[in-house]
């Protein structure tokens, strides 16, 4: 179930996170960011939160101001993918406390190294929440003490 | 600015990025960029040096404006500095950097990789974590070569802890997804696939990707994955909801978990111990179960993870394909989805049903849901829902249905979206030739489709009912009324001209007897379209009229007047200005002797695969097969590419002149190749082209019975014959889809071979060629059926000559006579002398009980029902294997034409899959048998698989054939 990328964007298109975990060249990046942003804003709320885009699906689900967009391979599992969306979602929340936008922004590395923590290569990596949490939360204490 | 600023912020960089965002346009932006570029520029560059911090907080800047989309071309020297410091937060930052911006300079890859070596070995669980992350995002070659070695190491060690477990799984993933050759698993294979056992569900959760992954590749080497993955997921399945605390997730226990488990079983066979499969049956049907109990939840995500589970479960029961039970039960919870109020579940039931609907034990249960997912074609909002709904009533869609299916998606074509409507086209092309019962339905359905999608119809759609309308009398008079009466509407499209010059052309004279179609009506009618038509269109009206002149002598004048005026006879285009001088040149001097037959009615198109097929089919793009491959693809099969008749343009004429060879067929202009010259060889001539300097078979034949009276017996030698060659068998299997080619070669003697085979009888030429320039003497060659073979294959052979010159080549001839069912090949002994020295050779001769095959054609249905019939377990021959070569269709076509069987069209409700039906004749008795080839075409190259069923009436057969055919892949 190998994630290919993942894309937090605004609702006026602004790119807050990447995460690519195939090898993509830069300009390979922008041209399929700026296609799926324009492709995903256009969609009415509704509509359902799949799509198919090249050869690859798309997942994707807004929260507030920002969408979250992955991209997964044709068998893989769409449902258990909104769901990773939501569980990075429940941490960015539990992290910094009701999480928005701007926590994202001003704080972007932060959102990364809690990516890492929960997906690695493109695969769930740890899917409880205290046992992410924990290991975030152990390395801000370590950044503390030194 | 935000309150939240965990650890220790920066508070530099939070300033940079209000700046950023205070910023009114992009060129304030741009240049607030610049100027921290230009200042960071200079701190690096300064002499004083920074302490850890100012770096940190500078790459994290540049970062940042690399994140916003800017390029950024320094600083990862700094970044890399930030590796080895013993500050947990700047390495941290360091690593983030590497991350996100490396490139492959190869002097910074030797630096990163030595700090990454050194937190490897740290024994700081924080420290290795990082540095296995920073591994499994940049996932480069160069990393591959450095730790492809210590990470399975790391991975399996006892001391090791969870955390770092989880990523070095995952990190190997990656490598080895990259470098698959430099990840060697080796004597880790055990202990690695033993981590689904772990006390850890998050170690089992990382490692069961890594474990799917090398599963793929190497099915065999990881199967005892299978009986581990379904005893834990039976723990997981039969939890109460709270067992597995934190991984619980909305009440359902380890969603994550269970769908990679299930993903993992989707690589292999169902299991084949009892117990196992037993239980496996069961988790199954209690995720069904569950499906139907009340939810725990109201929230969404509750629901969203059980129905993970549940459309992964029935993926599995999809790829097994044998549990008819289950495949009924989850068609009938995917039906319940299909009203489901939830958009997702509503697309997600669309999609799985369409593969369910290939499937035999299912397709009934998927048509019963038709007018639901009719409905949701005419209703849902979302259009990917309804191109789902499309899909899927192209793939349930079967003689029983196909006119109100077809009807419908007619329907919807007059709203479709325009980014669907191609492929639409196609797929109703597609079902009404497919289904047609009576082809004036078949007429009518593609005229339809011309009126409400003109611009969409492509080439091979209005070729498509040429072909067909010309090789069926009994629809002719039919369509030439029907598309009469559609080109009467005031705006027709240019599509419906083409069809309507052309049919008329042909059979106008069918309708010509109604005064309301008289020929003058039909010629005005067409005439008048005429001004509107591209010029492509125009020249084909042209051939039109001078077909309508010798059909009906008295439109002659009036169509000759229409041919001499300027418009035409001196149109600036040189294609219409020549048809047109030359249409009535050939209209004045003919006599009608002659115009009869130059215009004479188009003969049939040679049957072919349907060029409309081949086009949905090309959106695939060719597979990468080497010319040898595709040229014998060829030989073998015929000319299979059936996309390149074109009825179109000029060769409605151009057919008819083609039965006289002179170039004169240049006079009327053509431009493209007469469909009659691009028949098929006969099947005659296939067998002559590789050898073709022995001459031809038989001649050279009867040659070789003539010098038997000449030539010494076959002499005794006194040695035995050699034990075959070891290469023997991997020779044979060159042969199983064809009958001619190199058997052996070595320095001194190439044998080719050639065989014929019909019923129970075949003819095998065989030619010795000496490739030395010195004599072989003695030359002789005996046959042997060794054991129970003896009984069942009657081989004969001709003499040879004991003398071969240097440089010859001599003929041996074979019959063979299959008198039953066999398994083995006969051995054929070769002795010589070569100066001086005794050769003495065994090969397998290339006789299979493939090679007695009568292709047998028949329907769908009888297709299945005999499959039915053959369903006790022994009449079974089942195996899944890896692609050896490039899935192409079309030379995986020519093989299973090859191996003698007949290939069933439109039998299979899915259309990449495969299957035959023949008999093999024996002289005790006949085997019917009917073979399966599933692909996985959509796997990436590499991890295509096949799975090949063949059923028998005669056990033996079946299984044999799975062997023999497993290689030819």
């Amino acid at each position: 179930m190998l994630m290919q990328f993942m894309l937090l964007f605004s609702r006026q298109g602004k790119l807050r996170l990447q995460k690519w975990y195939v090898p993509l060249s830069d300009k390979e990046k922008k041209k399929i960011t700026r296609e799926l942003v324009q492709t995903v804003l256009a969609r009415k709320p509704k509509m359902c939160s799949f799509l198919e885009w090249r050869d690859l699906k798309i997942v994707y689900k807004r929260y507030a101001s920002l969408y979250f967009c992955c991209a997964i391979e044709d068998q893989d599992n769409e449902l258990i993918t909104l769901e990773i969306i939501h569980r990075y979602v429940e941490l960015l929340d539990k992290y910094f406390g009701s999480v928005c936008e701007l926590d994202i922004i001003f704080n972007f590395e932060k959102a990364y190294f809690i990516l890492d923590e929960f997906l690695l290569g493109g695969e769930a990596q740890e899917t409880s929440k205290k046992n992410v949490l924990k290991a975030i939360e152990q390395a801000d204490l370590l950044q503390e003490v030194n | 600015m935000p309150a939240v600023s965990k650890g220790d912020g920066m508070r530099g960089l939070a300033v940079f990025i209000s700046d950023i965002r205070n910023c009114k346009s992009k060129e304030a932006e741009i240049k607030r960029i610049n100027k921290e570029l230009a200042n960071i520029r200079s701190k690096f560059k300064g002499d004083k040096a920074l302490d850890g911090y100012s770096k940190k907080k500078y790459v994290c800047k540049l970062l940042f404006i690399f994140l916003l989309g800017h390029d950024i071309d320094f600083g990862h020297m700094e970044a890399v500095n930030l590796l080895s410091s013993n500050k947990y937060t700047e390495k941290q930052i360091g690593y983030l950097f590497i991350s996100v911006l490396v490139n492959s300079n190869s002097e910074l890859i030797r630096l990163i990789n030595n700090a990454i070596k050194n937190d490897l070995s740290s024994r700081n669980p924080t420290f290795m974590c990082l540095a296995l992350h920073c591994i499994a995002n940049v996932g480069s070659r160069e990393m591959a070569e450095a730790f492809a070695g210590e990470i399975p190491r790391i991975l399996v060690a006892g001391d090791t802890m969870d955390s770092v477990k989880q990523s070095a799984a995952l990190c190997l993933l990656r490598l080895y997804r990259t470098s698959p050759d430099l990840v060697l698993m080796g004597e880790w294979t055990s202990r690695v696939v033993h981590l689904l056992n772990d006390q850890h569900m998050g170690v089992v959760t990382a490692a069961i990707s890594l474990i799917t992954c090398l599963s793929q590749k190497n099915p065999e080497e990881f199967k005892t994955c299978v009986s581990l993955a379904v005893s834990r997921l039976s723990r997981i399945v039969s939890s109460a909801s709270t067992d597995l605390q934190d991984y619980t997730y909305y009440f359902v226990p380890a969603p994550w978990l269970s769908c990679k488990l299930l993903r993992l079983l989707q690589c292999y066979p169902p299991p084949e111990d009892g117990a196992v499969k037993g239980r496996l049956v069961e988790c199954l049907e209690t995720i069904l179960n569950k499906a139907q109990e009340p939810p725990k939840s109201k929230k969404v995500q509750h629901s969203n993870a059980k129905n993970a589970i549940l459309f992964e479960a029935i993926a599995l029961i999809i790829h097994y394909d044998s549990e008819p039970n289950l495949l009924v039960r989850a068609c009938n919870q995917l039906g319940q989805f299909l009203q489901h109020r939830e958009t997702n579940l509503r697309y997600l039931a669309l999609e799985s049903m369409c593969t369910l609907a290939s499937s035999e034990f299912s397709h009934e249960a998927v048509k019963t849901h038709i007018e639901t997912v009719i409905n949701a074609l005419k209703t849902e909002r979302d259009v990917s829902v309804r191109q789902r709904a499309a899909d899927l009533l192209y793939a349930m869609c079967d003689r029983s249905n196909a006119k109100q299916i077809v009807a419908e998606m007619l329907s919807y074509l007059e709203t479709a979206d325009y980014s669907i409507r191609e492929e639409m086209v196609l797929k109703v092309a597609i079902l009404a030739e497919k289904y047609a019962v009576d082809y004036s339905w078949y007429v009518d359905t593609i005229l339809n489709l011309i009126r409400i999608a003109g611009d969409y119809v492509s080439e091979e759609v209005w070729y498509r009912v040429i072909q067909i309308v010309i090789n069926r009398d009994d629809v002719q008079g039919y369509a030439a009324k029907t598309v009469f009466e559609a080109l009467q509407a005031p705006a027709c499209h240019e599509n419906m001209v083409k069809v309507g010059g052309y049919i008329l052309g042909e059979f106008g004279n069918l309708i010509a007897g109604d005064p309301r179609s008289s020929p003058l009506v039909q010629f005005n009618l067409l005439h008048s379209k005429f001004h509107l038509c591209s010029v492509p269109t125009r020249a084909l009206l042209l051939s039109a009229y001078i077909k309508f002149i010798n059909l009906f002598p008295e439109t002659k004048p009036t169509i000759q007047e229409v041919l001499r005026c300027d418009s035409q006879i001196r149109n600036s285009d040189v294609e219409l200005q020549q048809r047109a001088v030359e249409y009535l040149k050939l209209s004045s001097i003919a006599s009608t002797d002659v115009l009869a037959t130059v215009l004479e009615e188009m003969p049939p198109f040679p049957e072919r695969e349907s060029s409309i097929l081949a086009k949905l089919k090309k959106k695939k793009g060719p597979g990468a097969v080497s010319g040898n491959e595709l040229e014998e693809g060829k030989r073998e099969g015929g000319e299979l590419n059936g996309a390149g008749e074109r009825p179109g343009d000029s060769s409605a004429i151009g057919a008819s002149n083609a039965s006289t060879p002179s170039p004169s067929a240049d006079l009327l202009g053509l431009r493209s190749a007469a469909p009659v010259s691009a028949a098929p060889p006969s099947a005659g001539s296939l067998l002559v082209d590789v050898f073709s300097e022995a001459g031809p078979a038989a001649p050279a034949a009867g040659a070789n019975d003539d010098g038997f009276l000449s030539s010494a017996p076959p002499s005794v030698v006194s040695e035995d014959p050699a034990p075959p060659l070891p290469e023997s068998d991997e020779l044979l299997n060159k042969f199983v889809c064809k009958n001619n080619g190199v058997l052996f070669e070595n320095q001194l003697l190439q044998i080719g071979v050639k065989s014929e085979y019909r019923q129970n009888l075949g003819r095998m030429y065989l030619f010795y060629g000496n490739k030395t320039s010195v004599q072989f003497v003695n030359f002789t060659t005996t046959v042997s059926c060794p054991g129970e073979l003896q009984s069942q294959l009657n081989v004969q052979l001709k003499p040879v000559d004991p003398l071969v010159e240097g440089g010859a080549q001599v003929q041996q001839v074979i019959n063979i006579e299959c008198l039953t069912v066999f398994s083995d090949a006969p051995l054929l002994n070769i002795k010589f002398r070569y100066g001086g020295a005794l050769q003495n050779l065994t090969l397998k001769l290339p006789v299979a009980i493939n090679k007695f095959f009568q292709p047998t054609e028949m329907s769908s249905h009888d297709f299945f029902q005999r499959w039915k019939q053959l369903s006790q377990p022994q009449q079974e021959a089942q195996k899944i294997f890896k692609a050896n070569h490039a899935m192409d269709t079309e030379v995986l076509k020519a093989k299973l034409l090859g191996l003698g069987t007949a290939l069933l069209e439109k039998v299979d409700p899915n259309p990449d899959n495969f299957v035959c039906a023949g008999v093999i004749q024996t002289k005790a008795q006949q085997v019917g048998c009917l073979l399966r080839l599933e692909p996985n075409a959509q796997a990436q190259p590499g991890e295509q698989m096949y799975r090949l069923t063949l059923r028998s009436s005669k056990d033996t057969v079946a299984k044999r054939l799975c062997e023999l055919l497993a290689e030819q892949f």
